[in-house]
Protein backbone atom coordinates (compact mmCIF):
# COMPACT_ATOMS: atom_id res chain seq x y z
CA UNK A 1 0.00 0.00 0.00
CA UNK A 2 1.18 3.77 -0.87
CA UNK A 3 -0.64 6.61 -0.02
CA UNK A 4 -1.10 9.69 -2.04
CA UNK A 5 -2.16 12.68 -0.82
CA UNK A 6 -3.24 15.73 -3.37
CA UNK A 7 -1.99 19.45 -1.24
CA UNK A 8 -2.52 23.13 -2.88
CA UNK A 9 -0.82 26.17 -0.95
CA UNK A 10 -3.41 28.71 -0.75
CA UNK A 11 -4.25 32.04 0.66
CA UNK A 12 -5.78 31.94 3.71
CA UNK A 13 -9.12 32.73 3.89
CA UNK A 14 -9.09 36.25 5.58
CA UNK A 15 -6.68 37.18 2.32
CA UNK A 16 -8.27 40.05 0.16
CA UNK A 17 -8.22 40.42 -3.43
CA UNK A 18 -8.37 42.83 -5.93
CA UNK A 19 -8.60 42.71 -9.50
CA UNK A 20 -5.92 44.63 -11.37
CA UNK A 21 -7.36 47.54 -13.30
CA UNK A 22 -7.74 45.86 -16.30
CA UNK A 23 -8.84 43.11 -15.26
CA UNK A 24 -6.52 40.41 -16.35
CA UNK A 25 -4.98 39.41 -12.99
CA UNK A 26 -5.64 39.96 -9.52
CA UNK A 27 -3.41 40.54 -6.39
CA UNK A 28 -3.80 38.26 -3.12
CA UNK A 29 -3.31 40.20 0.31
CA UNK A 30 -2.59 37.56 2.83
CA UNK A 31 -0.74 34.56 4.15
CA UNK A 32 -1.07 31.12 2.50
CA UNK A 33 -1.72 27.91 3.56
CA UNK A 34 -2.30 24.63 3.13
CA UNK A 35 -6.53 24.37 1.80
CA UNK A 36 -8.79 23.63 5.13
CA UNK A 37 -9.98 20.74 3.24
CA UNK A 38 -6.57 19.62 1.94
CA UNK A 39 -5.57 19.21 5.43
CA UNK A 40 -8.53 16.83 6.37
CA UNK A 41 -6.78 14.90 3.26
CA UNK A 42 -3.40 15.18 5.15
CA UNK A 43 -5.34 13.76 8.05
CA UNK A 44 -6.28 10.98 6.46
CA UNK A 45 -4.06 10.04 4.79
CA UNK A 46 -1.78 10.22 7.96
CA UNK A 47 -4.40 7.89 9.71
CA UNK A 48 -4.02 5.42 6.59
CA UNK A 49 -0.36 5.43 6.98
CA UNK A 50 -0.28 4.96 11.07
CA UNK A 51 -3.06 1.67 9.91
CA UNK A 52 -1.10 0.21 7.07
CA UNK A 53 2.49 0.63 8.27
CA UNK A 54 2.73 1.85 4.89
CA UNK A 55 4.56 5.19 2.78
CA UNK A 56 2.91 8.47 2.14
CA UNK A 57 3.74 10.47 -0.54
CA UNK A 58 1.95 14.30 -1.12
CA UNK A 59 1.58 15.76 -4.42
CA UNK A 60 1.61 19.61 -5.40
CA UNK A 61 1.90 21.30 -8.89
CA UNK A 62 3.68 24.11 -8.55
CA UNK A 63 5.33 26.89 -6.17
CA UNK A 64 8.23 28.65 -5.28
CA UNK A 65 9.65 28.65 -1.68
CA UNK A 66 6.53 29.85 0.46
CA UNK A 67 4.96 26.77 -1.14
CA UNK A 68 7.63 24.34 -0.34
CA UNK A 69 7.61 25.95 3.17
CA UNK A 70 4.25 25.11 3.79
CA UNK A 71 4.73 21.56 2.71
CA UNK A 72 7.29 20.74 5.00
CA UNK A 73 6.16 22.86 8.09
CA UNK A 74 2.64 20.79 7.46
CA UNK A 75 2.36 18.22 5.36
CA UNK A 76 5.70 16.78 5.84
CA UNK A 77 6.20 17.52 9.79
CA UNK A 78 2.75 15.63 10.31
CA UNK A 79 3.88 12.60 8.81
CA UNK A 80 4.01 12.46 4.76
CA UNK A 81 7.32 10.98 3.97
CA UNK A 82 8.13 12.63 0.73
CA UNK A 83 6.55 15.27 -1.38
CA UNK A 84 6.79 16.09 -5.20
CA UNK A 85 6.47 19.45 -6.15
CA UNK A 86 6.12 19.42 -10.12
CA UNK A 87 7.86 22.55 -11.17
CA UNK A 88 8.09 23.63 -14.90
CA UNK A 89 7.43 27.24 -16.75
CA UNK A 90 5.01 25.14 -19.03
CA UNK A 91 2.84 24.75 -15.64
CA UNK A 92 2.17 28.98 -15.54
CA UNK A 93 -0.82 29.29 -17.61
CA UNK A 94 -2.13 25.99 -17.12
CA UNK A 95 -6.16 24.82 -16.24
CA UNK A 96 -7.37 21.93 -13.75
CA UNK A 97 -7.16 19.71 -16.32
CA UNK A 98 -3.21 20.25 -16.83
CA UNK A 99 -3.10 19.88 -12.86
CA UNK A 100 -4.79 16.86 -13.17
CA UNK A 101 -2.72 15.25 -16.08
CA UNK A 102 0.55 16.41 -14.17
CA UNK A 103 -0.84 15.06 -10.50
CA UNK A 104 -1.84 11.70 -12.63
CA UNK A 105 1.32 10.87 -13.94
CA UNK A 106 3.22 11.93 -11.15
CA UNK A 107 1.08 9.46 -9.09
CA UNK A 108 1.47 7.24 -11.55
CA UNK A 109 5.33 7.31 -11.49
CA UNK A 110 5.56 6.84 -7.66
CA UNK A 111 2.74 3.56 -7.56
CA UNK A 112 -0.05 5.19 -5.18
CA UNK A 113 -3.04 3.16 -4.19
CA UNK A 114 -5.22 5.72 -3.15
CA UNK A 115 -5.31 9.57 -2.84
CA UNK A 116 -6.73 11.76 -0.92
CA UNK A 117 -7.76 15.51 -1.67
CA UNK A 118 -9.53 18.15 0.06
CA UNK A 119 -13.18 18.30 -1.66
CA UNK A 120 -11.86 21.96 -3.11
CA UNK A 121 -9.06 24.00 -2.63
CA UNK A 122 -10.10 27.48 -1.55
CA UNK A 123 -8.53 29.97 -4.17
CA UNK A 124 -10.41 29.02 -7.40
CA UNK A 125 -13.12 27.42 -6.22
CA UNK A 126 -13.08 24.80 -9.45
CA UNK A 127 -13.45 21.64 -7.83
CA UNK A 128 -12.23 19.75 -10.71
CA UNK A 129 -8.75 18.40 -10.46
CA UNK A 130 -9.54 15.27 -7.99
CA UNK A 131 -12.56 13.87 -10.51
CA UNK A 132 -10.40 14.45 -13.42
CA UNK A 133 -7.60 12.86 -11.77
CA UNK A 134 -9.81 9.60 -10.97
CA UNK A 135 -10.58 9.83 -14.67
CA UNK A 136 -7.18 10.11 -15.71
CA UNK A 137 -5.95 7.07 -13.53
CA UNK A 138 -8.98 5.28 -14.40
CA UNK A 139 -9.80 4.65 -11.02
CA UNK A 140 -12.99 5.26 -8.59
CA UNK A 141 -13.91 8.25 -6.84
CA UNK A 142 -15.25 9.40 -3.96
CA UNK A 143 -16.39 13.03 -3.19
CA UNK A 144 -16.77 14.81 -0.37
CA UNK A 145 -16.56 12.01 2.46
CA UNK A 146 -17.01 12.08 6.29
CA UNK A 147 -16.03 8.47 6.89
CA UNK A 148 -13.87 5.89 5.51
CA UNK A 149 -13.02 2.54 6.47
CA UNK A 150 -10.79 0.71 4.08
CA UNK A 151 -9.69 -3.34 4.53
CA UNK A 152 -7.14 -4.78 2.20
CA UNK A 153 -8.12 -3.24 -1.29
CA UNK A 154 -12.13 -2.64 -0.49
CA UNK A 155 -13.56 0.59 1.06
CA UNK A 156 -16.36 1.64 2.41
CA UNK A 157 -16.98 5.44 2.36
CA UNK A 158 -20.11 7.50 3.38
CA UNK A 159 -19.96 10.59 1.12
CA UNK A 160 -21.93 14.09 2.07
CA UNK A 161 -24.61 15.04 -0.95
CA UNK A 162 -26.79 17.92 -1.68
CA UNK A 163 -30.04 17.76 0.61
CA UNK A 164 -28.36 16.53 4.03
CA UNK A 165 -28.39 13.27 2.31
CA UNK A 166 -25.69 10.76 2.71
CA UNK A 167 -24.63 7.61 1.06
CA UNK A 168 -22.36 4.79 1.88
CA UNK A 169 -20.80 3.27 -1.44
CA UNK A 170 -18.47 0.85 -1.41
CA UNK A 171 -15.87 -0.33 -4.07
CA UNK A 172 -12.20 -1.16 -4.52
CA UNK A 173 -8.78 0.21 -4.67
CA UNK A 174 -7.41 2.54 -6.53
CA UNK A 175 -9.85 5.30 -5.35
CA UNK A 176 -9.54 9.00 -4.89
CA UNK A 177 -11.26 10.28 -1.98
CA UNK A 178 -12.22 14.07 -1.25
CA UNK A 179 -12.17 15.39 2.24
CA UNK A 180 -15.35 17.05 3.39
CA UNK A 181 -15.62 18.83 6.78
CA UNK A 182 -16.43 16.21 9.61
CA UNK A 183 -14.10 13.30 8.34
CA UNK A 184 -11.63 13.86 10.81
CA UNK A 185 -9.83 16.23 13.37
CA UNK A 186 -6.59 17.44 11.74
CA UNK A 187 -3.91 17.77 13.98
CA UNK A 188 -1.26 19.86 14.63
CA UNK A 189 2.51 19.14 13.62
CA UNK A 190 4.91 19.23 17.11
CA UNK A 191 8.01 21.34 16.91
CA UNK A 192 10.72 18.32 16.40
CA UNK A 193 8.58 16.98 13.62
CA UNK A 194 8.94 20.31 12.24
CA UNK A 195 12.72 20.41 12.13
CA UNK A 196 12.46 16.69 11.05
CA UNK A 197 10.53 17.75 8.27
CA UNK A 198 13.58 19.99 7.15
CA UNK A 199 15.21 16.89 5.90
CA UNK A 200 13.10 14.81 4.48
CA UNK A 201 13.04 14.22 1.14
CA UNK A 202 11.28 16.85 -1.55
CA UNK A 203 10.93 16.65 -5.27
CA UNK A 204 10.97 19.07 -7.60
CA UNK A 205 10.15 17.06 -11.07
CA UNK A 206 9.50 18.88 -14.05
CA UNK A 207 7.19 17.70 -16.85
CA UNK A 208 9.66 15.78 -18.84
CA UNK A 209 10.50 13.84 -15.81
CA UNK A 210 6.61 12.51 -15.76
CA UNK A 211 6.57 12.06 -19.42
CA UNK A 212 4.79 15.40 -20.39
CA UNK A 213 5.37 18.06 -22.70
CA UNK A 214 4.13 21.73 -22.46
CA UNK A 215 1.49 20.91 -25.20
CA UNK A 216 -0.35 18.39 -22.74
CA UNK A 217 -0.89 20.96 -20.09
CA UNK A 218 -1.74 23.85 -22.26
CA UNK A 219 -5.12 25.44 -20.84
CA UNK A 220 -8.40 24.59 -22.75
CA UNK A 221 -10.12 27.23 -19.89
CA UNK A 222 -8.94 30.41 -19.23
CA UNK A 223 -10.27 33.41 -16.83
CA UNK A 224 -9.70 36.79 -18.15
CA UNK A 225 -11.67 39.93 -17.00
CA UNK A 226 -11.33 39.40 -13.16
CA UNK A 227 -13.06 42.01 -11.25
CA UNK A 228 -14.68 42.50 -8.20
CA UNK A 229 -18.54 40.64 -7.11
CA UNK A 230 -21.83 42.46 -8.45
CA UNK A 231 -21.84 45.24 -6.13
CA UNK A 232 -25.11 44.82 -3.77
CA UNK A 233 -28.12 48.14 -3.60
CA UNK A 234 -27.19 49.90 -0.87
CA UNK A 235 -29.05 49.17 2.02
CA UNK A 236 -29.99 51.09 5.03
CA UNK A 237 -30.45 51.05 8.70
CA UNK A 238 -33.86 51.16 10.27
CA UNK A 239 -34.54 53.69 13.35
CA UNK A 240 -36.61 53.79 16.06
CA UNK A 241 -37.03 51.46 18.79
CA UNK A 242 -37.15 47.82 18.64
CA UNK A 243 -40.84 47.90 18.02
CA UNK A 244 -40.76 50.00 15.46
CA UNK A 245 -37.89 48.32 13.64
CA UNK A 246 -39.15 45.33 13.98
CA UNK A 247 -42.46 46.19 12.75
CA UNK A 248 -40.78 48.48 9.38
CA UNK A 249 -38.79 45.18 8.93
CA UNK A 250 -42.06 42.77 8.48
CA UNK A 251 -43.32 45.50 6.00
CA UNK A 252 -40.19 46.19 4.14
CA UNK A 253 -40.37 42.52 3.36
CA UNK A 254 -43.50 41.97 2.61
CA UNK A 255 -44.13 44.94 0.45
CA UNK A 256 -40.87 46.31 -0.91
CA UNK A 257 -39.23 43.20 -1.49
CA UNK A 258 -41.80 40.79 -1.18
CA UNK A 259 -39.70 37.71 0.01
CA UNK A 260 -42.30 36.92 3.04
CA UNK B 1 -22.49 25.62 -33.96
CA UNK B 2 -24.57 22.39 -33.56
CA UNK B 3 -26.08 23.41 -30.35
CA UNK B 4 -25.75 23.47 -26.77
CA UNK B 5 -26.95 20.61 -24.63
CA UNK B 6 -28.15 20.50 -20.86
CA UNK B 7 -27.80 18.26 -18.23
CA UNK B 8 -31.48 17.32 -16.99
CA UNK B 9 -31.17 16.17 -13.29
CA UNK B 10 -34.36 14.00 -12.44
CA UNK B 11 -35.16 12.46 -9.22
CA UNK B 12 -37.52 9.54 -9.81
CA UNK B 13 -39.17 10.92 -13.30
CA UNK B 14 -40.22 14.08 -11.92
CA UNK B 15 -37.51 16.85 -13.50
CA UNK B 16 -35.63 19.21 -10.94
CA UNK B 17 -35.91 22.64 -11.39
CA UNK B 18 -32.17 22.92 -12.67
CA UNK B 19 -33.32 21.14 -16.02
CA UNK B 20 -36.26 23.93 -16.21
CA UNK B 21 -33.65 26.65 -15.51
CA UNK B 22 -30.65 25.33 -17.61
CA UNK B 23 -33.67 25.04 -20.38
CA UNK B 24 -34.71 28.70 -20.02
CA UNK B 25 -30.72 29.78 -20.02
CA UNK B 26 -29.93 28.22 -22.67
CA UNK B 27 -32.65 28.77 -25.00
CA UNK B 28 -31.68 32.38 -24.39
CA UNK B 29 -28.24 31.83 -25.29
CA UNK B 30 -29.43 29.17 -28.66
CA UNK B 31 -31.06 32.37 -30.15
CA UNK B 32 -28.22 34.92 -29.42
CA UNK B 33 -25.72 32.34 -31.67
CA UNK B 34 -28.07 30.86 -33.81
CA UNK B 35 -28.34 27.55 -33.17
CA UNK B 36 -30.71 24.65 -31.52
CA UNK B 37 -31.16 23.54 -27.86
CA UNK B 38 -31.14 19.85 -26.60
CA UNK B 39 -31.23 17.73 -23.13
CA UNK B 40 -29.75 14.95 -21.80
CA UNK B 41 -31.53 12.47 -19.27
CA UNK B 42 -30.14 9.65 -17.84
CA UNK B 43 -33.08 6.72 -17.08
CA UNK B 44 -36.60 6.79 -16.90
CA UNK B 45 -37.81 10.49 -17.02
CA UNK B 46 -40.68 11.97 -19.33
CA UNK B 47 -37.84 13.32 -21.52
CA UNK B 48 -40.72 14.87 -24.34
CA UNK B 49 -41.48 16.72 -21.46
CA UNK B 50 -38.55 19.12 -22.18
CA UNK B 51 -39.93 20.54 -24.97
CA UNK B 52 -41.86 22.41 -23.32
CA UNK B 53 -39.08 24.56 -22.28
CA UNK B 54 -37.60 24.97 -25.53
CA UNK B 55 -35.60 21.49 -26.20
CA UNK B 56 -35.75 19.97 -29.21
CA UNK B 57 -34.40 17.21 -28.95
CA UNK B 58 -33.81 14.74 -26.13
CA UNK B 59 -31.17 12.11 -25.76
CA UNK B 60 -32.44 9.60 -23.74
CA UNK B 61 -29.73 6.98 -22.25
CA UNK B 62 -31.34 3.81 -21.37
CA UNK B 63 -30.69 1.90 -18.11
CA UNK B 64 -30.88 2.46 -14.38
CA UNK B 65 -28.82 5.40 -12.42
CA UNK B 66 -31.08 5.67 -9.66
CA UNK B 67 -28.01 4.70 -7.92
CA UNK B 68 -25.17 7.12 -8.68
CA UNK B 69 -21.73 6.69 -9.00
CA UNK B 70 -19.87 9.23 -11.27
CA UNK B 71 -17.98 6.90 -13.85
CA UNK B 72 -20.98 5.52 -15.24
CA UNK B 73 -22.68 9.36 -15.19
CA UNK B 74 -20.05 9.85 -17.09
CA UNK B 75 -19.76 6.56 -19.77
CA UNK B 76 -23.57 7.74 -20.21
CA UNK B 77 -23.18 11.61 -21.08
CA UNK B 78 -20.17 10.15 -22.83
CA UNK B 79 -22.39 8.54 -25.20
CA UNK B 80 -25.16 11.06 -25.26
CA UNK B 81 -22.07 13.40 -26.38
CA UNK B 82 -20.77 11.24 -28.96
CA UNK B 83 -24.37 11.28 -30.58
CA UNK B 84 -25.52 14.82 -30.31
CA UNK B 85 -22.13 16.34 -30.80
CA UNK B 86 -22.92 19.96 -28.98
CA UNK B 87 -20.47 22.35 -28.87
CA UNK B 88 -21.09 23.35 -25.52
CA UNK B 89 -23.00 21.64 -22.49
CA UNK B 90 -24.91 22.88 -19.37
CA UNK B 91 -24.96 21.15 -16.04
CA UNK B 92 -26.65 21.92 -12.68
CA UNK B 93 -23.88 22.65 -10.65
CA UNK B 94 -25.18 19.75 -7.77
CA UNK B 95 -23.47 16.68 -6.03
CA UNK B 96 -23.07 14.84 -9.31
CA UNK B 97 -22.40 18.47 -11.45
CA UNK B 98 -19.68 19.29 -9.47
CA UNK B 99 -18.43 14.75 -8.59
CA UNK B 100 -19.17 13.90 -12.50
CA UNK B 101 -18.71 17.07 -15.04
CA UNK B 102 -15.37 17.30 -14.29
CA UNK B 103 -14.75 13.56 -15.38
CA UNK B 104 -16.51 13.92 -17.97
CA UNK B 105 -14.35 17.23 -19.20
CA UNK B 106 -10.97 14.82 -18.90
CA UNK B 107 -12.57 11.78 -20.23
CA UNK B 108 -13.53 14.51 -23.38
CA UNK B 109 -10.27 16.41 -23.08
CA UNK B 110 -12.14 20.10 -22.97
CA UNK B 111 -12.31 22.11 -20.53
CA UNK B 112 -14.79 23.81 -17.99
CA UNK B 113 -16.14 26.29 -16.04
CA UNK B 114 -17.25 25.60 -12.33
CA UNK B 115 -20.78 27.01 -10.81
CA UNK B 116 -21.02 29.35 -13.09
CA UNK B 117 -23.60 32.56 -12.04
CA UNK B 118 -24.20 33.74 -15.33
CA UNK B 119 -23.83 32.94 -19.09
CA UNK B 120 -23.28 34.56 -22.08
CA UNK B 121 -22.95 34.49 -25.98
CA UNK B 122 -20.01 36.68 -27.11
CA UNK B 123 -18.29 36.06 -30.27
CA UNK B 124 -20.10 33.28 -31.21
CA UNK B 125 -19.25 31.25 -28.29
CA UNK B 126 -21.05 30.57 -24.34
CA UNK B 127 -18.65 33.16 -21.80
CA UNK B 128 -19.12 31.65 -17.98
CA UNK B 129 -19.07 34.21 -15.39
CA UNK B 130 -18.46 32.79 -12.05
CA UNK B 131 -17.15 33.77 -8.44
CA UNK B 132 -13.65 32.71 -7.61
CA UNK B 133 -12.54 32.50 -3.41
CA UNK B 134 -16.08 32.21 -2.73
CA UNK B 135 -17.04 35.44 -4.24
CA UNK B 136 -14.86 37.58 -3.09
CA UNK B 137 -13.73 37.54 -7.05
CA UNK B 138 -15.14 37.33 -10.34
CA UNK B 139 -13.76 36.16 -14.06
CA UNK B 140 -15.00 35.11 -16.94
CA UNK B 141 -14.21 31.85 -18.36
CA UNK B 142 -13.60 31.31 -22.05
CA UNK B 143 -13.69 27.67 -23.14
CA UNK B 144 -11.46 26.30 -26.41
CA UNK B 145 -12.00 22.56 -26.08
CA UNK B 146 -14.99 20.97 -28.13
CA UNK B 147 -17.36 20.78 -26.00
CA UNK B 148 -17.13 23.66 -23.48
CA UNK B 149 -18.63 22.76 -20.35
CA UNK B 150 -20.72 24.76 -17.61
CA UNK B 151 -21.97 24.36 -14.49
CA UNK B 152 -24.29 26.65 -12.96
CA UNK B 153 -25.43 27.57 -9.45
CA UNK B 154 -28.68 27.04 -8.35
CA UNK B 155 -31.59 30.19 -8.57
CA UNK B 156 -28.49 31.86 -11.24
CA UNK B 157 -31.48 32.34 -13.83
CA UNK B 158 -35.09 32.93 -13.52
CA UNK B 159 -37.83 29.68 -14.56
CA UNK B 160 -38.86 29.71 -18.44
CA UNK B 161 -42.88 30.12 -19.01
CA UNK B 162 -43.54 26.44 -20.46
CA UNK B 163 -44.79 26.65 -23.94
CA UNK B 164 -43.83 24.84 -27.46
CA UNK B 165 -44.88 21.25 -28.17
CA UNK B 166 -43.23 17.54 -27.53
CA UNK B 167 -39.15 17.14 -27.82
CA UNK B 168 -38.13 14.22 -30.16
CA UNK B 169 -36.74 11.68 -28.30
CA UNK B 170 -33.53 9.91 -29.24
CA UNK B 171 -32.51 6.67 -27.71
CA UNK B 172 -28.72 6.30 -26.35
CA UNK B 173 -27.35 3.02 -25.95
CA UNK B 174 -24.17 3.33 -23.25
CA UNK B 175 -22.35 0.89 -21.14
CA UNK B 176 -22.32 2.44 -18.20
CA UNK B 177 -20.09 1.37 -15.94
CA UNK B 178 -20.27 1.69 -12.26
CA UNK B 179 -16.67 1.67 -10.35
CA UNK B 180 -18.68 2.13 -7.09
CA UNK B 181 -21.69 0.98 -5.19
CA UNK B 182 -24.23 2.44 -2.80
CA UNK B 183 -25.01 0.19 0.02
CA UNK B 184 -27.25 3.05 1.98
CA UNK B 185 -29.24 6.25 1.49
CA UNK B 186 -29.50 8.51 4.86
CA UNK B 187 -32.17 11.11 3.69
CA UNK B 188 -32.33 13.64 6.29
CA UNK B 189 -35.69 13.66 8.91
CA UNK B 190 -35.37 17.05 8.83
CA UNK B 191 -38.34 18.62 6.22
CA UNK B 192 -36.39 22.01 5.89
CA UNK B 193 -34.27 22.14 2.88
CA UNK B 194 -30.32 22.01 2.81
CA UNK B 195 -28.68 25.36 3.65
CA UNK B 196 -27.35 25.16 -0.51
CA UNK B 197 -30.88 24.86 -1.43
CA UNK B 198 -32.98 26.88 0.91
CA UNK B 199 -34.86 29.80 -0.12
CA UNK B 200 -34.69 31.34 3.69
CA UNK B 201 -32.28 31.25 5.94
CA UNK B 202 -31.41 32.69 9.56
CA UNK B 203 -27.76 32.42 11.14
CA UNK B 204 -26.76 32.59 14.18
CA UNK B 205 -22.98 34.38 15.30
CA UNK B 206 -20.62 34.84 17.98
CA UNK B 207 -22.63 37.03 19.75
CA UNK B 208 -25.32 34.12 21.03
CA UNK B 209 -22.77 33.36 23.20
CA UNK B 210 -24.16 29.47 24.30
CA UNK B 211 -25.44 26.21 22.09
CA UNK B 212 -28.38 27.09 24.72
CA UNK B 213 -28.82 30.60 23.35
CA UNK B 214 -28.78 29.41 19.46
CA UNK B 215 -31.13 26.52 20.00
CA UNK B 216 -33.76 29.24 21.92
CA UNK B 217 -32.91 32.06 19.94
CA UNK B 218 -31.93 31.14 16.21
CA UNK B 219 -33.56 28.07 15.56
CA UNK B 220 -37.34 28.66 16.58
CA UNK B 221 -36.86 32.48 14.60
CA UNK B 222 -35.92 30.27 11.71
CA UNK B 223 -38.39 27.70 12.14
CA UNK B 224 -41.57 30.53 12.31
CA UNK B 225 -40.97 31.08 8.50
CA UNK B 226 -39.46 27.68 7.48
CA UNK B 227 -36.22 28.94 7.27
CA UNK B 228 -33.05 26.15 7.57
CA UNK B 229 -30.45 27.52 10.27
CA UNK B 230 -27.27 28.74 9.66
CA UNK B 231 -24.05 30.05 11.32
CA UNK B 232 -20.84 31.78 11.40
CA UNK B 233 -17.42 29.89 12.04
CA UNK B 234 -17.65 31.66 15.46
CA UNK B 235 -20.32 30.07 16.32
CA UNK B 236 -19.72 26.80 15.05
CA UNK B 237 -16.54 27.19 16.61
CA UNK B 238 -17.56 27.96 19.96
CA UNK B 239 -19.69 24.28 19.66
CA UNK B 240 -23.50 26.35 19.36
CA UNK B 241 -24.06 24.89 15.80
CA UNK B 242 -23.17 21.90 14.38
CA UNK B 243 -20.50 22.19 11.63
CA UNK B 244 -23.04 21.47 8.65
CA UNK B 245 -24.49 24.44 9.24
CA UNK B 246 -21.60 26.68 8.81
CA UNK B 247 -22.20 29.17 5.88
CA UNK B 248 -19.05 31.00 5.04
CA UNK B 249 -16.03 30.30 2.51
CA UNK B 250 -15.04 27.46 4.69
CA UNK B 251 -18.48 25.94 4.99
CA UNK B 252 -21.74 26.30 2.27
CA UNK B 253 -22.28 29.03 0.05
CA UNK B 254 -25.84 29.97 0.11
CA UNK B 255 -28.10 32.32 -2.62
CA UNK B 256 -30.97 32.02 -0.54
CA UNK B 257 -33.98 34.82 -1.40
CA UNK B 258 -33.86 35.92 2.37
CA UNK B 259 -30.66 35.75 4.55
CA UNK B 260 -31.47 37.06 8.22
CA UNK B 261 -28.05 37.20 9.66
CA UNK B 262 -28.54 37.88 13.86
CA UNK B 263 -25.42 38.79 16.12
CA UNK B 264 -23.00 38.19 13.09
CA UNK B 265 -20.13 40.94 12.47
CA UNK B 266 -19.66 39.49 8.99
CA UNK B 267 -15.56 38.33 8.88
CA UNK B 268 -14.85 38.65 4.95
CA UNK B 269 -15.00 34.77 4.93
CA UNK B 270 -19.04 34.76 6.38
CA UNK B 271 -19.94 37.42 3.70
CA UNK B 272 -18.02 35.18 0.86
CA UNK B 273 -20.44 32.75 1.19
CA UNK B 274 -23.72 34.90 1.81
CA UNK B 275 -23.38 37.79 -0.43
CA UNK B 276 -24.89 36.52 -3.23
CA UNK B 277 -28.69 36.57 -1.17
CA UNK B 278 -31.15 38.67 -2.59
CA UNK B 279 -31.95 40.01 0.82
CA UNK B 280 -30.17 40.49 3.95
CA UNK B 281 -31.36 41.40 7.08
CA UNK B 282 -28.98 41.91 9.83
CA UNK B 283 -29.22 42.36 13.40
CA UNK B 284 -26.01 43.37 15.32
CA UNK B 285 -25.20 45.80 18.34
CA UNK B 286 -22.27 47.11 16.68
CA UNK B 287 -23.26 49.73 14.68
CA UNK B 288 -19.86 49.21 13.18
CA UNK B 289 -19.96 46.01 12.52
CA UNK B 290 -19.28 44.87 8.64
CA UNK B 291 -22.44 43.21 7.95
CA UNK B 292 -24.45 46.38 7.62
CA UNK B 293 -22.65 47.20 4.47
CA UNK B 294 -24.05 44.37 2.79
CA UNK B 295 -27.37 44.16 4.49
CA UNK B 296 -30.28 45.33 2.72
CA UNK B 297 -31.89 46.17 5.92
CA UNK B 298 -30.19 46.54 8.94
CA UNK B 299 -31.16 46.92 13.06
CA UNK B 300 -28.51 47.98 15.08
CA UNK B 301 -30.12 46.42 18.66
CA UNK B 302 -29.37 43.65 21.06
CA UNK B 303 -29.96 40.31 18.75
CA UNK B 304 -32.23 38.94 22.19
CA UNK B 305 -34.54 41.76 22.25
CA UNK B 306 -35.38 41.82 18.87
CA UNK B 307 -35.77 37.76 18.27
CA UNK B 308 -38.92 37.53 20.35
CA UNK B 309 -40.43 40.38 18.79
CA UNK B 310 -39.75 38.81 15.31
CA UNK B 311 -40.63 35.76 15.56
CA UNK B 312 -44.04 37.22 17.15
CA UNK B 313 -44.64 39.71 14.03
CA UNK B 314 -43.29 36.89 11.33
CA UNK B 315 -45.54 34.50 12.85
CA UNK B 316 -48.90 37.17 13.12
CA UNK B 317 -47.79 37.73 9.42
CA UNK B 318 -48.31 34.51 8.30
CA UNK B 319 -50.82 33.49 10.01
Amino acid sequence: MKVGLCAKVTADTDARLKASADGSSFEVNGKVVVGPYDAFAVEEAIKTKEKFKCEVVSFTVGGGDDVVAQLRGTVLALGADKAVVVSDPALAGTDSLGVARTLAAAIKKEGCDVVFCGKQAIDDDNVQVPAMVAELLGWAQVSRIVELEIEGTDFKATRSMDGGVREVVAGSLPAVFTAERGLNTPRYPKLPAVIAAKKKPLETPDLAALGLSGGDVAAKAVTTAYGAPPERPKGRKLEGDVDTMVSELVRLLREEVKVL
Amino acid sequence: MSGILIVAEHEGGSFKKSATELLGKATQLAAALGTSVSAVVLGDAPAADLGKYGATTVYQVGGDFSSYDPAAMTDALAAAIAQAQPDVVLAPASYAGKDAIPRLAARLDTGMATECTDLRAEGGAVVGRRPLFAGKLYGDVKISGKPAIFTVRANSFSQPAAGGGAASVVAVAAEAKALTKVLERKAPSSTVADLTEADRIVSGGRSLKTAGDFDAVIRPLAASIGATVGASRAAVDAGMAHHNEQVGQTGKTVNPTLYIAMGISGAIQHLAGMRTSKVIVAVNKDPEAPIFEHATYGLVADLFEVAPKLQAAFEKALS
